[in-house]
């Protein structure tokens, strides 16, 4: 699995981080989403698949 | 899930999408219709008051998929036709178009329209926002505009109001209520939001309501309940919104300000509702609820199309929600009801960075931040902690 994100589109919502906290994270300053793991090991591919559908804003892009 | 074979889903925007893209990750193999009555491929609408009306995106960018993406996930788009009616017992869609859809399972998901002032909407100028098509009508008169009045200040109208002012617009923003977005979030933070946009330029009557629309043909003016004139050649009425539920009347629907459900989103057996038209039972809260935001839109069409298909169980979200409004990001979990007291836990208004809580009833039951979103994810814990 590939994770690939829009930061520009990115609203700070924080829910990737609460869904997949291994591989999301979020700036101090905005929140705008900071992708901690590119290609995220088959244990989190759910958390990941999760986040990116729970993403309100749809900026994170899996290629699987 | 062998008795299921046809899903039909009213209303093709965040909810209902969301419900036929989660039944095809779940596994459901069978017939996915999504119905909406725009033309539009289905598109997400919180940047229509943003980054669509400030022309820094274009209109194509809010599409959710491309068509490649509905062929490959075999979910069958009618789009530019309208549900007008639904036949619970023979388990019927009637379609604008005469046609009717059979369904297993029907998800209503057609969300809200505007409210209107009782006249004047029919003086050119006036405009309302919920489509794609109306945020594009918006920003033309936009372009075109000196002077903006836009009625109503809460997510919607303040949101508006932010992006006609950085555009170098004239604007006034005009509410009822003491300040802007007093009844989503108390009247001391709506307070500093009013600061935010006086700062900023806009002109903000609040405490005063609008006597009429004046113009002849177009609009040239805003007369409020106190008198006074505000010139406008464009007007935005952002006044709230009325669940989408006429085309249900009749139908055996439980029907009351949206479509009511039980805990587990499901209106009568077989009938479910999501997103900005569904109030549903919210068992953790012990209230019935109505959620009119972008992400509840996502998460309760998870939900309902797990719910279909598997164990239903109930859906007990916390309440997530954002504005942007000038350099502001005001996130919120939880809820914000009218008589919770507010408390700043970090940051400084003055700063225009903060995290605040609401108690309602000695608990905690919302967090909002200013400019802070970490600190706001840290106490989104302390909500789920009674």
């Amino acid at each position: 699995m590939r994770v690939s994100i829009d930061e520009d589109g990115c609203v700070g919502a924080g829910q990737c981080v609460l869904a997949a906290p291994d591989v999301f994270d979020q700036r101090d300053e905005d929140g705008i989403v900071v992708l901690l793991d590119k290609e995220p090991g088959e244990h989190l591919h759910e958390a990941t698949r999760e986040a990116a559908l729970l993403c309100p804003a749809l900026v994170i892009h899996l290629a699987e | 899930m062998s008795d299921i074979n046809r899903v039909v889903v009213v209303g093709a925007s965040a909810a209902g999408l969301t419900t036929a893209e989660t039944l095809r990750r779940e596994g459901f193999d069978g017939l996915v219709t999504l119905i909406g009555d725009e033309l539009h491929l289905p598109y997400d609408r919180p940047p229509l008051s943003k980054q669509v009306l400030l022309g820094t995106w274009e209109p194509e960018r809010t599409s959710f998929r491309d068509d490649a993406t509905y062929q490959r996930l075999e979910i069958g788009l009618r789009l530019g036709v309208a549900a007008t009616g639904v036949d619970t017992g023979a388990r019927t869609v009637a379609l604008s178009t005469g046609d009717r859809v059979p369904y297993d399972r029907l998800v209503i998901a057609t969300g809200v329209r505007p409210a209107e002032l009782r006249a004047g909407h029919e003086l050119a100028g006036v405009h309302v926002m919920r489509t794609l098509d109306d945020a594009l009508a918006l920003q033309a008169g936009l372009a075109r505009a000196t002077s903006v009045v836009v009625v109503g200040a809460g997510f919607l109208g303040s949101e508006a109001a932010a992006a006609a002012r950085t555009l170098g617009k004239d604007v006034a923003l005009v509410d009822m209520a003491p300040v802007p977005m007093s009844r989503q979030f108390g009247d001391e933070l709506g307070g500093w939001i009013g600061d935010l946009h006086r700062d900023n330029g806009v002109d903000v009557r609040t405490g005063v309501g609008v006597a009429r629309l004046l113009g002849e043909g177009a609009v040239t003016g805003v007369e409020l309940a106190d008198g006074s004139v505000l010139a406008a050649d464009v007007v935005l009425v952002a006044i709230g919104s009325v669940p989408a539920t006429d085309w249900l009347v009749g139908s055996g629907i439980p029907l009351d300000d949206g479509v009511l459900c039980d805990d587990m989103c499901e209106a009568v057996p077989g009938v479910y509702a999501a997103g900005d038209v569904a109030r549903w039972h919210h068992r953790r809260f012990g209230v019935r609820m109505r959620v009119e935001h972008r992400m509840n839109a996502t998460e309760q069409a998870m939900a309902v199309a797990k719910n279909i298909l598997g164990e239903p169980k109930p859906f007990t979200p916390v309440p997530y929600f954002w504005t942007d409004q000038f350099d502001a990001r005001i996130q919120a979990y939880g809820m914000f009801p009218p008589d919770a007291k507010m408390t700043v836990a970090q940051g400084d208004p003055a700063d225009r960075k903060l995290v605040a809580h609401y108690h309602h009833e000695g608990a905690l039951v919302g967090v909002l931040g200013w400019n802070m979103p970490r600190e706001l994810r840290a106490a989104r814990a302390l909500l789920l902690e009674d």
